[in-house]
């Protein structure tokens, strides 16, 4: 297991994790999210491949329907 | 962005202040259910809502003027057509389209003064509904979780709270005194 930090809390999660399985475990949905990862924004085609690392620092702002 | 229940509020409170520059867009017409919380009247179903909008707004405030965009917009076009305003206010209603606009935001309108919005469905607490700044420059309202759904509905009140907030949010940037 590896520790990131994710809005401000720290995490546990597999060191093999990747942020698309992040926000599957946060029940989110990938399309609804902005991911920021060590302060780069990352496309949403980047979640599925894109590994966290020990010490990631992530924002991650979601946003429901309604306007 | 966006001229359903946040947008069109916001644009007719920042048309009352004064404020003399709009930029309207929406891809969308005016339907029946539309008419529970925006700004449009009954013989205006079926016209753009840009359109419809700036017909309205021009009777509040003939002294503004009013450029509209007529098209669906799209994490590529953002930061075209946006790239020279003042503030910007996101009022979509689709959470992928308020994810890809504040993406668009972040990666290619640096520093711009962006408010964007969640959570604002249904009839539930009234101080829920917050303005939190969540990149500088960048401010979020909402509560953060009532989405739009079966038995919460989208109404005039508290989607009319949530638009009045981007309001005086975007009259701060404005003005250049955010708080």
């Amino acid at each position: 297991m590896i520790t990131i930090t994710c809005n401000g809390k720290e995490k546990q999660v597999a060191a093999t994790g990747t942020v698309l399985e992040l926000i599957a475990e946060l029940k989110l949905d990938p399309a609804t999210v902005v991911v920021e990862c060590d302060r780069k924004i990352l496309k949403p085609e980047e979640y599925a491949g894109y590994c966290l690392h020990e010490g990631a620092v992530l924002e991650l702002v979601r946003f429901v329907g309604g306007g | 962005m966006g001229l359903g229940g946040l947008g069109s509020v916001l644009a007719v409170a920042l048309a009352r202040i004064g404020v003399g520059h709009l930029l309207l867009a929406d891809f969308d017409v005016v339907e029946p259910s539309n008419l529970n919380r925006q700004q449009y009247f009954i013989d205006q179903i079926g016209m753009p809502k840009t359109t419809a909008l700036k017909e309205n707004i021009t009777r509040i405030n003939p002294y503004i003027a009013i450029d509209i965009i007529q098209e669906r917009l799209t994490e590529k076009s953002i930061p075209v057509l946006f790239k020279s305003v003042d503030a910007l206010a996101e009022c979509f209603d689709n959470p992928e389209t308020k994810a890809a606009a504040l993406r668009a935001v972040l990666t290619e309108l640096p520093g711009i003064g962006y408010v964007t919005t969640s959570g604002l469905a249904g009839y539930g607490a009234n101080n829920t509904i917050i303005t939190k700044m969540i990149y500088p420059n960048v401010y979020m309202v909402g509560d953060g979780e009532s989405a739009a759904s079966q038995g919460q509905g989208l109404m005039a009140p508290r989607v009319g709270i949530a638009a009045h907030h981007q309001a005086n949010k975007i009259l701060q940037l404005l003005l250049k005194h955010p708080m």
